[in-house]
């Protein structure tokens, strides 16, 4: 047990997992000579050689096809997009054959996808997205969104082992700025199964990924008992670990730091509403980006993505319902 | 000129009790042009009075109702809009006929005037959780105190207020069968002042409270007491106890000689074991001995009933205070077994308390409070007719009776015998 960064995390589970396994590879732009543009792969070719960690031209659709048929031949291949944003060049190999594959012919395709996603230090429109519910919604695709170090290992590990295809949210903003206790044998985190971050009693906040921390800032603030789940996963989501929430606690917030409409906090509260309606003491309430880009302006940025005042505010809402 | 079908103006239902109307003013005549909303008339109802907006827009075609007139809620009082051309100088509208008009699409009763719709609030919204829980347990919501937003009453609400003992409600009823219909409180309470806190008052509590307020609204209470020398029956219970225990597994308690000798008392005096309802004087041939049980911490009161005491000897009259006890404590009572009282004891005297004015459980005439036994130096006259003092068990009894039944003098008779019965208890009087 070591304390590490959320980084470092993913690096060892990744280097641990290409020990392990020869099948186990890494492709992606700059993820070679450069160690990656994070420094996620550092040191991976000197260790594994140019054959295990090869740089790829600048085609996410080069990188996406390349896995998909490596998957498809036995290989366990785990590719990276420089940012998640990117991932819209791959849609084609990733939603089209990828996804369906298991479906069309049987084939097992074990691909990682690490998509470095996520906002809050003024990368723009490009740069900063969180575009986890689009792929949530391809039967097929598994999407991982861890929100701690220890999570993020074992997740990896996780993702690695799996026979589908499985997206790999890493959230950028988390990278360096989030350590914590790790373990240094291997372990999986099952896919699938939610976290509770914190425990509560009078409402319960239902995230992931970056907004787990600034639900718990906030939850130190207001004057109630706040649940707070970490979904780690979002496909599949952890349906029963938020009922069972909800049931304890009868009012929801579902907070997420995608754009709103189409978010997967939408499905979320659906559920929830199906599911519960004979629990809730006040509507499902969501938290989320408006739907537009994410701004480049740090102040418009703020303003953007929820933050610890938004979250006190709709708790507070919630609380005096 | 309107067109079409005429909209019909009805006499509003102001309340759930309310059932007619009187017009008190016409604001609009036969040929006035009307907007939706505008008051074209106003009624009063025993509730309120108040104002009734047009439900439509269009002139009025016909009034049928006369100012001064009362009539049943629904009645058709007017009409807007519809074949106004006839009707204009044809003023009187044509005795009442009422028209079948089989098209009418008559539109919904009338946007009520927004009368006093008595303070509902948010508190009329009741949440999905709550009103799961509220049927779980079988309460009321509306009779939750709210603390949401407007008064709604909130999942932590609803389950104080359960925890404060009210599931007890529906199986038990407090003292007896007072439907309790609690008013709303006269003020609200506000929020707590400094050092005060707020606790929700149980169902049971809230009945309870009726219940005293409503007793002591109906009947005249007057409290007599007399001493009793409970001596003879100190010394028989100690003979018997052991007996009742190993044979019967029940103790001979006081409290069981003393419901002994009421109910033959009572024989002699109908009107204690009597009520007064309506206009008449009710005596009955039996009595329902109710008696006082404190449930667990305070939680409240209740009256279980013993019935047909007057069949019991004192073994069977231990045995069913016993079980009525034993089950009020466990809350196994049946709304039946604290029902149907005639006549009740209450036994206040277990912390050393020798007198008291307890509240008569309606509708019944009077109650007997027992106190604390305690030795006293007591004058006898001893055999040879020379007064003596001698240490004595002594037992106060009151009896609070309604006067307007029961006068003093019975009363006071009533309780002399009592003492009497107690006092001279033969070991073959069980």
């Amino acid at each position: 047990m070591a304390e590490k960064t959320y980084l470092q995390a993913i690096s060892d589970g990744l280097r641990e997992e290409m020990r392990r396994d020869q099948r186990v590879f890494i492709l992606g732009e700059d993820v070679g000579v450069y160690g990656g543009a994070f420094k996620v792969t550092l040191g991976f070719q000197e260790e594994f050689g140019p054959w295990r960690v090869l740089d790829m031209p600048l085609s996410e659709t080069a990188i996406m096809g390349g896995a998909t048929g490596a998957a498809m031949m036995g290989m366990r291949p785990v590719a990276e997009m420089q940012f998640a944003d990117f991932v819209s060049c791959a849609w084609d190999h990733l939603v089209t054959i990828a996804a369906k594959q298991r479906w069309r012919a049987g084939t097992p395709v074990p691909i990682v996808l690490r998509l470095p996603s996520g906002g809050g230090f003024s990368g723009g429109p490009f740069h900063s997205q969180n575009p986890e519910s689009s792929f949530a919604h391809i039967p097929g695709l598994k999407c991982v969104c861890p929100a701690t170090p220890e999570d993020a290992k074992g997740l990896i590990t996780a993702a690695i082992e799996d026979p589908n295809p499985v997206l790999f949210f890493e959230h950028k903003h988390l990278y360096r700025r989030i350590k914590g206790e790790v373990p240094d044998e291997r372990y999986v985190t099952p896919i699938g199964k939610a976290r509770i971050h914190t425990e509560g009693d009078d409402l319960t906040v239902v995230t992931w990924g970056a907004m787990v921390y600034t639900a718990e800032e906030a939850a130190k603030v207001v004057d109630a008992s706040v649940e707070i789940i970490d979904l780690r996963t979002i496909m599949p989501w952890d349906t029963q670990a938020v009922l069972d929430s909800v049931r304890k606690t009868s009012k929801v917030l579902v907070l997420h730091e995608d754009t709103r409409t189409g978010g997967f906090g939408g499905e979320i509260a659906a559920t929830i509403a199906e599911e519960a309606f004979e629990d809730l003491d006040a509507p499902v309430k969501r938290l989320a980006a408006p739907d537009c880009p994410v701004p480049f302006s740090p102040v418009l940025e703020k303003a953007y993505i929820p933050q610890v005042d938004d979250v006190v505010r709709a708790l507070k809402e919630l609380i005096s319902y | 000129m309107a067109t079409g079908t005429a909209v019909d103006v009805v006499m509003p239902q102001m309340g759930v009790s309310v059932s007619e109307g009187t017009v008190t003013k016409w604001n609009k005549q036969v040929g006035d042009t009307i907007e939706a909303d505008e008051t074209l008339l106003e009624i009063s109802t025993d509730k309120v009075d108040t104002e009734v907006p047009s439900p439509a827009s269009g002139v009025v075609s016909e009034i049928l109702v006369q100012e001064g007139e009362t009539v049943n809620v629904g009645t058709v009082l007017a009409r807007i809009g519809g074949e106004t051309g006839a009707a204009a100088p044809a003023a009187e509208p044509p005795a009442a006929e009422p028209e079948p008009e089989p098209t009418h699409e008559a539109p919904e009763p009338l946007a009520q005037p927004a009368a006093p719709v008595a303070q509902e609030n948010g508190k009329s919204f009741v949440s999905p959780v709550v009103a799961r829980i509220a049927s779980e347990h079988g309460i009321d919501p509306s009779q939750v105190p709210g603390t949401g937003s407007g008064g709604r009453v909130t999942k932590k609400d609803i389950q104080a207020f359960i925890d404060s003992g009210a599931p007890a409600a529906p199986a038990a009823p407090a003292p007896a069968a007072a439907p309790a219909q609690a008013q709303p409180a006269q003020t609200p309470a506000g929020e707590p002042q400094l050092g005060e806190s707020f606790e929700p008052m149980s169902a049971m509590r809230r009945g309870i409270a009726d219940h005293m307020r409503k007793s002591l609204d109906t009947s005249a209470h007057v409290t007599s007491a007399i001493e009793v020398d409970m001596s003879r029956v100190v010394a028989i219970r100690a003979k018997l106890k052991k007996e009742y225990e190993s044979a019967y597994g029940v103790n001979p308690t006081y409290l069981a000689f003393i419901a002994r000798a009421t109910v033959e008392t009572l024989r002699d005096y109908p009107y204690v074991n009597g009520e007064i309802r309506s206009d008449k004087i009710v005596t009955k041939s039996f009595v329902n001995l109710g008696f006082a049980v404190e449930l667990a911490d305070g939680k409240g009161l209740i009256v279980p009933v013993v019935r047909n005491a007057e069949t019991l000897n004192l073994l069977g009259m231990a045995k069913g205070i016993a079980d009525i006890a034993k089950r009020a404590r466990d809350k196994q009572l049946t709304p039946d077994d604290v029902s149907g009282g005639s006549f009740t004891i209450t036994n206040p005297g277990g912390y050393g308390t020798f007198h008291g004015t307890p509240v008569i459980s309606q509708p019944q005439a009077a109650i007997l409070g027992t106190y604390a036994i305690v030795k006293r130096p007591w004058v006898i006259t001893d055999d040879n007719g020379a007064d003596a003092i001698a240490i004595r068990s002594i037992m106060n009894l009151t009896l609070t009776y309604d006067h307007r039944l029961v006068d003093g003098a019975l009363a006071g008779r009533f309780l002399r015998d009592l003492r009497e019965r107690l006092q001279t208890w033969g070991e073959s009087d069980y």
